[in-house]
This record gives C-alpha cells, structure tokens and sequence, in this order.
C-alpha cells in the first residue's frame, strides 16, 4: 500500500482519509496508521500548496544558481550545503553531479534582491569557488503539475 | 432509381448508442460516463517513438502480417503473461486494432449457416460481424447471478451440430466481468469435446484487479483451436493507433492474413512502430494506469454501497454494470431520464444486448473528480425516484 498511497498523497495532499482508504481498499484505521508511520519515519516531510505566482498580482523571481564549492575534511558537502539551506529565501538545495556541486533555487520578490544575496552571501562564503545564476522566465512544470495546462477531453462523448 | 443497398447491410441494426450520443453532443454541461476508451493519453515515450518514426520516414507499407519487430514483442508479450509461445513469422496477424481481427476472424472462418454462440452483454461488433460473413447467431444472456460469467451448461445449451464459433468476450465490456482459470477450465472441456472454436477477445486483458488476466490458450489442448484477440488500445491508452493482432493456429492466421492483405494492407506503419516501444518499454505506464482505474473502481462500489445501489463487484475493464430494475424502469428510460434530469450520460445496457436489460454501463475512464460530481448527482437522481 506504500508506493501507491505515497503517489496519491504526492499529487494531492490533501485528500481526505475516507477517499484515502476507498480507494486504496483498506480501513481508515490501517491508512491512517500508514500516514503516521510514514510522517515518524520522515518520509512523508510536509504537505504544500502548489502555487502558480504568476497568476497574482504578487511580484516573485525565482533564480537557479549553480554553485561550485570545496568540500570540507570530514563533511564533504553537508556542512557548506546547511550554510546555504539555512537561508530563508533559499528554496531547495541539490547536490549535483557534473559540472557544478549545489544546485540552489531562490526565491525573491525582485532581481535586485537576488543579485544582492548572491553577491553578498552565497559569493562570500568561504568555500563557494563560483556561482552562475539563471533567472526562470516561465514555469511550465512543477512537482508534477503542469501549469499551463489546458483541460479538454477530446474524446467523443459516447463509444462503445 | 433502384434500391443499391444490400439487404444483409440494411438488416443491421444501427448501434443503440447513437441516440443518446446525438442528446449528449448538444448538452453544454453534459458529464459523460459513456466512453469506452481510456482517458490517458498515450505515454509520451510511445508518441515520441511515433514522432520519430515520422521523422526516419518510416511513411511506407509495412509486410501484410506486420513489422516482425512487433510480432515478435507481440509473442515475447504473450509468452510471459500466459506461458504460451506463437510463432511471430507463422501465428501472429498486426491488425488495424482489434475489431479488424474478429472481422477477418469471422470472414476467414464461417460458411453460411454455421452457427456463432454469443455470450451477451457484449461488445457490440460480434454478432454483425459474424452475420455480415454468413454466420448464425445464437446469443446466449449472461446471468447477473453468476457475475455475468459464461457457464459450462449455458454454453453447452447453446450448442447443436451446426455450431462452430463461441465468443470468449472477458474481461467484458461491458460488465467488467472476468473468467478465472476454473471457469475457463469448465468451459474448454465442452469446447474440446464438441469440437468448436473459440474467438477470445482479450483486448482487456491488462485491466484486471485481483490477479493477473488467465487466457484459455494457457489451458492444455486449447491454443490450437483458439484465436486470441489483442490490441494496444486499452492496455497502453492508444485507441487512435489502431493497433491490435491476432495469434492463432497458422492455417487459421495464413487465411485472416489473405483478407487482411486484400482488405487492408498493414496497420499504419506509424503505430506499429509506436507499438513496438509501448510493449518493450511500456509495462510501468500499465501498471500505473491499472493502479488508477483500481482506485475509481472502488470509489464507485463505494459510492453504490453507500447510495444502496446494486452492483455486483466487477474485476476487469473499466466498467461497472450497476442494477437499476428497482426503479421499475427499462435501462433506456432510466438512462434518458437520468441524462436530461442530472445531466450524467451512462449507456443503457441493452445497447450490449437483451440480457443488459435493467443494468446500466458506467464507464470509470475519467478522472475521480468527474466521477464524485457525477456519483453526487447520481445520488440526487436515484433518491428523488424512491421518493416517487
């Protein structure tokens, strides 16, 4: 029940627990004994919205940036990747293999303010060798939810 | 002027579906539970192949059997679901999807007066098919008390001396029913014993919820006298491909592959391509789609259950064939009625023979959030007629 629970809960977070067990074919008891195992285990690590800013009148820019930096003895990438996830206008932190270390996605309300963090703070860390920034002019696809999605049903109404 | 039709064409009757398709088709909030195909699109990584087929120009005629590419996943396909091996070379038609194959199935094998056993509710090509090529039909109608399943004594009623043909149509549309491996068991001994064939169609034979579809051609002595009918269309959401096969006894195959080749040519050469990828790549989108269908289907018993609305748990397909006689109703009028007083179209179940009177045919292709407003409103609807 694990895989295809998780897959539920993953494109809807918040299903209810009765639709849950329905259509899983268990008991809401078992579903929801799985959910709290899953949240202890740290597997299930939130719930969010998925929001399409774009849509609302609320400025955001939103910024890529690929960071090259030096391991630490004995740490290796942990200890610089906390320094950045610590901040909050940063919204995730991959480690990636390649051409660059971190893959770091920030979020913030104007160029300025990106242009500002990167040059003020994530340059000047010690260990970060360089940092590219790309600015993200369109989402299309996020988290498995397509954005720019245009609902039709191109079926003819009746077959057999 | 004279009269140019044929008599044989102008004795068919038109699909019962089209009234209410024409009713639908006008109404602008229409829900529609009516649709016999899958409301995935085709994985992207099918159409890419397809794309790219277009791309190679791979815009010729494909050999009349098929890309032997694609036979020979067809026949990797069937020997590691069912453990029986056909030869891609000799026993393996592609045809343009699987209502070609019971076509040419029919053609290839009836002579006037031979008679076809047809277990019904059914898809509704099978018995024109067979008259269309001189055969008789002798329907049988399928019992809501065995689940809608063909039994060994039902089948053999039905057959005389003149009998050739029986139609194996599970999973069925549009019951949902399946036939498990005792079933078939029960049925292939009358098969064997009265000499007769079997037309099985399995093109939902990946849609099936407690357990792994059984093909009667697993069973001892019947791939010889059985000609199995598949497709991509349900299975890998490729309806539109036109994409299905036929594997049999090779005299029986050489025979369809002649009307095919005078009749057809090849299935589109795009898709077979397509199809190659959909069936050496494609088991995870299968898998994740009968996941999907799996959670609606219980969504639907469910929402039965809790309105007291009979239905006999259906374990293949993507229909439930809930009973609605209690409403003093024929399928037709409660379908009518329920399409123009709640706006839901669900097909009556007579349009898949006699024996679907007082059933109606509700499809699950289509999003859980669909089938909650349409279960709301069916709730609405069954409510205001106990009232009455």
């Amino acid at each position: 029940m694990r895989e295809e629970l998780l897959s539920i809960i993953e494109k809807n977070g918040r299903i209810g627990l009765n639709e849950l067990a329905v259509r899983l074919g268990k008991s809401e008891i078992e579903v929801a004994n799985e959910i709290a195992a899953l949240e202890n285990e740290g597997i299930i690590c939130g719930y969010q919205a998925i929001v399409d800013w774009e849509k609302t009148s609320i400025d955001k820019v939103t910024a890529m940036i690929e960071v090259r930096v030096t391991p630490q003895r004995g740490q290796g990438f942990d200890s610089i990747a906390r320094r950045i996830y610590n901040y909050p206008e940063v919204k995730s932190v991959y480690l990636i293999s390649g051409g660059f270390d971190l893959m770091v996605t920030l979020e913030e309300k104007t160029l300025k303010d990106i242009a500002i963090f990167v040059a003020e703070k994530l340059s000047t860390l010690e260990s970060v060798l360089s940092a590219s920034t790309h600015f993200i002019l369109k989402k299309y696809k996020v988290h498995g939810t397509i954005l720019d999605k245009h609902e039709e049903d191109s079926r003819e109404v009746i077959t057999p | 002027m004279r009269n140019f039709l044929s008599d044989k064409v102008l004795e068919i009757k038109p699909s019962g579906i089209r009234k209410f398709f024409d009713i639908v088709s006008e109404m602008k909030d229409a829900i529609s539970l009516g649709v016999g195909e899958p409301d995935f699109e085709t994985p992207w990584h099918i159409r890419d192949e397809g794309i790219y087929a277009f791309e190679k120009g791979r815009t010729f005629y494909t050999s009349n059997s098929g890309l032997l590419p694609l036979r020979k996943e067809i026949s990797s396909y069937i020997e590691r679901t069912q453990e029986v091996y056909y030869s891609p070379e000799k026993e393996i038609l592609v045809t343009v999807g699987g209502s070609e194959a019971i076509d040419i199935a029919m053609r290839a094998l009836l002579n006037d007066g031979d008679e076809v056993i047809i277990p019904q509710p059914s898809y509704v090509s099978y018995a024109p098919c067979s008259y269309l090529a001189g055969g008789k039909n002798v329907i049988i109608n399928l019992k809501a008390e065995n689940n809608f399943k063909l039994t060994p004594e039902e089948l053999e009623n039905a057959i005389t001396d003149k009998t050739k043909i029986l139609v194996l149509p599970f999973p069925n549309n549009p019951t949902g029913a399946i036939m498990g491996k005792d079933d078939l068991e029960g049925i292939a001994k009358i098969v064997k014993e009265k000499d007769i064939l079997v037309l099985s169609d399995e093109i939902y034979a990946e849609l099936t919820y407690n357990g792994r579809h059984v093909s009667i051609v697993s069973i001892d002595g019947m791939k010889e006298r059985t000609i199995l009918i598949n497709g991509l269309s349900k299975s890998h959401a490729m309806t539109g491909w036109r994409i299905g096969y036929a594997c049999g006894p090779e005299e029986i195959i050489k025979q369809m592959t002649k009307i095919h080749q005078y009749a057809i040519m090849c299935a589109p050469t795009i898709s077979q391509y397509a199809a190659v990828e959909a069936l050496k790549n494609g088991d995870e989108d299968v898998k994740m789609m009968r996941n999907s269908y799996n959670q609606r289907r219980r969504f639907l018993l469910d929402a039965f259950k809790k309105m007291g609305l009979e239905c006999f748990e259906p374990y293949g397909a993507f229909y439930v064939f809930p009973c609605i006689k209690e409403f003093g109703m024929t399928s037709e009028e409660f379908a009518t009625r329920f399409l123009y007083e709640e706006k839901v179209a669900a097909v009556p179940g007579t349009a898949f023979g006699d024996a679907g009177e007082g059933f109606l045919r509700i499809s699950y292709a289509y999003s859980i959030e669909k089938l909650k407003i349409a279960m709301e409103r069916l709730n609405n609807f069954i409510t205001r007629l106990r009232q009455q």
